[in-house]
């Protein structure tokens, strides 16, 4: 009687079920997109922590260096870099972890549980917000660093964009976390949605090498794939080269934590949907 | 590029079957529902009755996979809902006043997210096509927080329709309607059900709306069914003249030999 509603006919293409996957996951990522076509100041709010951390730091390097007019030096390129490619990791987790909470705040968890989404389609249309989030909120400050203080991010060549990719994933994994947090414990952990990333720069070796930490954090610092992205953006602007041992053990490192995290936000989702929690999650 | 389809639904299954459901909120608490079993057929609108924490919201829950039973087994549409919920999903759907929509999304734009969500065909077309049927056209391109209780109503409605789904769910769908607008809808379901064989199952406080409705009604008390029966069955076993004494008869634990003549 209704054969629009694609119901099951003995055998499913594998081809069909990947292309309403993709559909679903667009759904998704529509229903952001409207949302942030009709809302300016969450545009806005987007760029303006970034900017406004691009504008504080760059002046900071500029006093630092002691040349104010010669930014362009190798100390101003360490760490403008560390904050545009740092922005790019807690933008990440922040575009995950607040697309989940949107839903939570609007109330429309139960429709989104109740449709054929999947767990993981629900993950892949969250990572593909972040995504839409970091490109939107990070470009103007990569745009401001050029013109203000004539740092290029791209100057340390293309491994860049692998740097990017390294910093997305441990954005997602730790998103993970913090979903799973939300799922646990309600919207009560929203809280750790904008500070947990944050928690973690002092072990990350944002703007110094691991090496300056004390002994006994170094292997805290080692276990983020953070630390290598920085330990290798520093050697491709000090001295040119391709950390390619630190670039191996950052995507490593996203792989397990993401794996980590991912279970941990199976097992979460689960216990939620046992406790009755996804039926008033906000509360 | 093909695969076998895990659990095959069997033909002319019932709409819902719930076999022996118990559902505990934690080890030591009391059952939210308990040793429920009933099997609903395709084609007809059953209700579920019962006062506040009878067990209706859990039951609800639990036929959509959004809770899973302590113990027991469901299955909709033929779909073992343990092992293959989003194949009853995908054919299913749900409505509630107390789940909202985005309210800063138009309702072009809530109705657009859920045809994506359930994968459906031609969805600029269904959209104009409900639009159209639930008087919703004029409203499209409003932003769903800026409508009236009877407005969203019809908007959940078109929402919880935008699939074609074969099972539909509704937790109290004229909640907080004037008597007007709850006709209304009462009317375009009795309808719809007429036109495509939708099965559906209600649960409402409104005893004259599960009366004109549905062809059989669960009573539930303290997670359990405690009666069940045609509305007219129940009023002639009861000896009462609407469906609200019966349900007032059941809450209080009145049989009809202690009612007063």
């Amino acid at each position: 009687m209704r054969p629009e509603t694609g119901q099951a006919t003995g055998q499913t293409s594998l081809l069909d079920e990947g292309r309403a996957a993709l559909r679903r996951i667009w759904g998704l990522v529509y229903r952001h997109l409207a949302l942030y076509r009709r809302s300016w100041p969450r545009v806005l709010e987007l760029m303006y922590w970034p900017v406004l951390q691009m504008i504080v730091w760059g002046f900071v390097t500029a006093y630092l260096a002691g040349v104010q007019n010669d930014v362009t030096s190798v100390a101003a390129g360490v760490l403008l870099g560390g904050v545009l490619l740092w922005e790019v990791a807690l933008r990440s987790q922040m575009g995950f972890s607040i697309s989940f909470l949107e839903e939570i705040w609007s109330r429309n968890l139960g429709h989104v549980f109740v449709s054929p989404l999947r767990p993981r389609e629900l993950v892949a249309g969250l990572m593909a917000m972040s995504v839409i989030r970091v490109i939107v909120g990070v470009t103007p400050a990569v745009l401001l660093a050029w013109l203000l203080y004539a740092f290029g991010l791209f100057a340390m060549g293309p491994v860049v964009v692998a740097f990017f990719a390294a910093l997305l994933m441990m954005g997602w994994a730790v998103a993970l976390g913090v979903t799973s947090l939300l799922l646990r414990y309600g919207a009560g952990a929203e809280a750790l949605a904008w500070s947990v990333l944050f928690g973690l720069t002092p072990v990350a070796a944002v703007f110094y090498p691991v090496a300056i930490l004390p002994a006994w954090l170094q292997p805290v610092a080692l276990a983020l794939p953070a630390a290598h992205v920085f330990e290798g953006m520093r050697m491709a602007l000090l001295q040119h080269q391709i950390a390619w041992g630190h670039l191996l053990a950052a995507f490593l490192l996203d792989a397990l934590w993401l794996a980590v995290m991912g279970w941990i936000f199976m097992r979460q989702f689960q216990g939620a949907r046992v406790r009755g929690a996804l039926l008033n999650i906000g509360e | 590029m093909t695969k076998p389809v895990p659990a095959q639904p069997a033909a002319g299954a019932p709409a819902i079957l719930a076999d022996h459901l118990t559902k505990r909120y934690a080890p030591d608490a009391p059952p939210a529902v308990e040793d429920l079993s009933f099997a609903m057929p395709r084609g007809a609108t059953w209700g579920l009755l019962g006062g506040n924490g009878a067990g209706k919201t859990t039951t609800i829950a639990m036929l959509l996979g959004l809770l899973v039973p302590s113990a027991g087994r469901i299955t909709c549409l033929g779909h073992d809902m343990a092992r293959n919920r989003f194949a009853a999903l995908a054919r299913m759907n749900f409505s509630s006043p107390y789940i909202a929509l985005p309210s800063r999304l138009s309702v072009g734009e809530n109705l657009r997210v859920y045809a994506h969500l359930y994968d459906v065909p031609l969805a600029e077309k269904r959209i104009a096509e409900l639009a159209a049927q639930l008087q919703l056209t004029e409203l499209l391109d409003r932003p769903a927080g800026q409508l009236s209780a009877g407005q969203k109503t019809r908007v959940a409605l078109a929402k919880a329709l935008v699939n074609r789904p074969e099972l539909l769910l509704l937790d109290e769908p004229t909640a907080s309607l004037d008597p007007d607008t709850g006709d209304w809808v009462r009317s375009w379901l009795e309808r719809y059900r007429a036109e495509t064989g939708c099965s559906i199952l209600l649960a409402s406080h409104n005893m004259g709306e599960v009366e004109r409705l549905c062809a059989h009604v669960l009573m539930l008390k303290q997670g359990q069914v405690v009666d069940q029966g045609s509305p007219a069955s129940l009023l002639e076993k009861y000896g009462r003249d609407d469906l609200e004494e019966v349900f007032l008869d059941i809450a209080r634990g009145r049989r009809r030999e202690e009612m007063p003549a």
